[in-house]
């Protein structure tokens, strides 16, 4: 593999972890949905250049599932749920946005010394690549448990999921299988959500998980 | 290509599932229900008879073998109780017709999926069995549609989809890790190939995917600290599905981790995960116990009997050797059987009294004799009184690993006693206090749970020789 393949992937994969950072401090529902966006879509042009650099066509297929439905699809739907339900006002953090990104920084730093520590006998791409997932899936919990509002956690979720397909992809020849699987779960967990968020919407006047938690525990 | 018995009891599953989706009226889907599970089970018990041929993406051993008999077993038994148990629902109008024809395919679904895991041979396709199974029952504890039910299920949904992420992140760790030592493609996710080529892999590497894997799969399990979804899940949900989910679907999780554990016993320079598995198992067992004592509502008590049970299976599984492992895969059979018939009795209390909360069910002993004397055996063999089943095989947890860990076992015995307290308390009021609640006649049908605790019973006083040499095959096989 040349030095610019290399740096090529590298970059993508960075600019992964950096687009969940952006993630972690959107206030607003609808940006957080076009960072999503963005997110699927950085993760699309990864996926594609490993498809390339390990000529592995059917990669090309998980790219394209990443551009048209994680960031088209999917952004778009929410967005029309948000405005259906009326809730795009500002997102409630548990914690503030500055303790937020310094516990991100620390986790990414734990992913990078954990992976590069244990995968010495692995190629640098995988390396990296497996480093990096593993920071956006860390990111993907944290953006998951400070947020209250149920449509940021499943975004922080799918952000989580890209990571994933990011680690599958890295791993060389890994079969078919998974990727689609992937794909098909976000699918499956979307269709999920969409009734679950209707749902909520038919039962509560919010789809604040604050609003959710009043019910929390024993019946009393 | 002839459809052998490994394909057969997905095949069942799978067209009943689409069956009962277009068809109408209750009463039939409910018959149908129950006919496919039956099905199900009698083509797993062919298992015995004529071993199908283990492949590139299905596996049969004796290990799965096990785990795939209990689960069409109580998956059947549970289908009986479930049409008694719809059968009120309708008719109190919790449920509508048209959720009712998505319950049962969905039960079917939970079937096809937790089978499709026990018997998958590929890790990918393990994962995205479970991953099945844990969106349809996502499902299902939310279909009453009430504030409390949503709340489990969302909750559900969250911390499984966590756990179940996690676990792919392991999934793939372990691929990378083979990948040197198997090459790449379909290899490196079949099982059976893994494990031979298991002590070539990079330990350091299968260390941090084993660890990956109990988070995720040990969410599944209901391991303290990561069971918060279990409680609710099972305490909102229809009790049909807190049968299968405390009888099954935890013990599928489980499966996996055993798996992936045997595959790491191989490579002797990786970690030991026996005594990860322990201290989780432990903490679970202590956790759970405390916090019977606080309990209101009479579902949510026994789900967190479950997480104490899981704990004490795993910490048998995490001790290893012969007999322990042995005591683990008795008392994983056990509790399944006991578990499910203590949710048949509940199930049939709460409607019966239009209740859950505790302080408003009194005297079942004597507003509903049968019901109440079979749920007080049911507390009775949970708790791990003797003669019953579950005293036999924690006895034999204790025994096989004091002489080893005794201080652990200490621990163990500790948390068991304490739960036996806090149940104890908390039934004898429901049992024998003063009559409360509605006392209407129980329509239940008895033939599943007392099926259950006849078993358990049994097992407690005569094991037969073929289940002994069946456990002690599989129990040499987990090492």
């Amino acid at each position: 593999m040349s030095s610019l393949q290399f740096d090529i992937a590298h970059l993508l994969a960075g600019s992964l972890v950096l687009a969940s950072f952006m993630l972690l401090y959107q206030d607003r529902l609808y940006a957080l949905l076009n960072v999503y966006a963005l997110h699927a879509g950085v993760l699309a042009l990864s996926v594609a250049w490993q498809a390339y650099v390990q000529a592995a066509p059917h990669l090309y297929v998980t790219a394209l599932i990443a551009l048209v439905f994680k960031a088209i699809i999917i952004p778009v739907a929410l967005h029309r749920i948000i405005r259906r339900l009326g809730i795009h006002r500002e997102i409630e953090n548990v914690i503030g946005i500055g303790l937020t990104m310094m516990a991100g920084i620390g986790l990414v730093a734990l992913s990078m010394v954990v992976m590069l520590r244990v995968t010495p006998g692995a190629d640098a791409l995988a390396r990296e690549d497996l480093a990096f997932a593993l920071s956006v899936v860390l990111l993907g919990l944290l953006i998951m448990v400070t947020r209250r509002n149920a449509v940021s956690q499943v975004v922080g979720f799918m952000s989580l999921e890209n990571g994933l397909v990011l680690a599958a992809t890295g791993a060389k020849g890994m079969p078919l299988v998974v990727e689609i699987s992937v794909a098909f779960s976000v699918l499956i967990a979307f269709i999920v959500i969409g009734i679950f968020l209707f749902r909520i919407r038919e039962r509560f006047d919010s789809v604040d998980v604050q609003a959710l938690d009043r019910f929390r525990g024993e019946r009393r | 290509m002839t459809i052998d018995a490994l394909g057969a009891i997905l095949l069942i599953p799978a067209i009943s599932a689409a069956l009962l989706a277009i068809l109408p009226g209750y009463f039939l889907t409910a018959k149908l229900n129950v006919v496919a599970a039956l099905a199900t089970f009698l083509t797993s018990l062919s298992l015995f008879v004529i071993e199908p041929t283990s492949g590139q993406y299905l596996l049969l051993d004796d290990l799965n073998k096990v785990f795939i008999v209990l689960t069409t077993f109580v998956g059947f038994t549970t289908s009986v109780f479930s049409a008694s148990y719809i059968h009120h629902e309708i008719e109190t109008g919790r449920l509508t017709p048209a959720f009712l024809r998505f319950y049962h395919a969905m039960y079917q679904i939970l079937m096809f999926a937790m089978n499709l895991a026990l018997i998958a041979n590929n890790i990918g396709l393990m994962w995205v069995a479970v991953e099945v199974a844990t969106l349809t029952t996502v499902l299902m504890v939310g279909i009453y549609r009430t504030h409390e039910a949503l709340e489990a299920a969302w909750k559900y949904f969250i911390l499984g989809s966590v756990g179940i992420a996690l676990a792919l992140f392991g999934t793939i760790l372990v691929y990378m890790a083979a990948r040197p030592a198997v090459g790449e493609g379909l290899d490196g996710m079949v099982w059976t190939v893994l494990v031979q080529h298991a002590a070539a892999f990079d330990p350091a590497l299968l260390n941090v995917a084993f660890v990956f894997l109990l988070l995720g799969y040990g969410t599944k399990v209901g391991l303290a600290p990561l069971h918060a979804w279990l409680p609710d899940a099972h305490a909102e949900g229809p009790t049909p599905i807190s049968a299968v989910l405390s009888g099954l679907l935890l013990n599928v999780a489980l499966y996996a981790l055993l798996r992936f554990k045997m595959m790491l016993a191989v490579n002797s320079a990786a970690i030991a995960p026996g005594p990860l598995m322990v201290t989780m198992g432990l903490i679970s067992v202590i956790f759970a116990a405390l916090m019977l004592y606080r309990r209101r509502d009479i579902k949510r008590m026994f789900a967190y009997s479950s997480i104490e049970h899981m704990g004490i299976i795993v910490f048998a599984f995490g001790m290893g050797g012969p007999l322990a492992n042995f005591a683990g895969l008795l008392h994983m059979t056990m509790h399944s059987l006991t578990k499910s018939a203590i949710f048949f009795a509940v199930g049939h209390i709460a409607q019966v009294k239009g209740t859950q909360k505790i302080a408003d069910i009194g005297g079942l002993t004597v507003t509903n004799p049968v019901l109440g004397w079979g749920l007080m055996l049911g507390v009775i063999a949970i708790v791990g009184l003797p003669p019953l089943g579950i005293f036999m095989s924690e006895f034999l947890v204790v025994s096989s690993t004091f002489s080893r860990a005794p201080w652990l076992t200490a621990i163990l015995v500790l948390g068991i006693i304490i739960a036996l307290g806090g149940l104890l308390l908390r039934i004898g009021v429901v049992m024998f206090g003063e009559p409360k609640g509605k006392t209407a006649p129980a329509e239940a049908s008895y033939v599943p749970m007392f099926t259950h605790l006849a078993l358990v019973a049994m097992a407690g006083i005569y094991l037969p020789p073929v289940l002994v040499t069946g456990f002690t095959n599989v129990a040499k096989l987990l090492g």
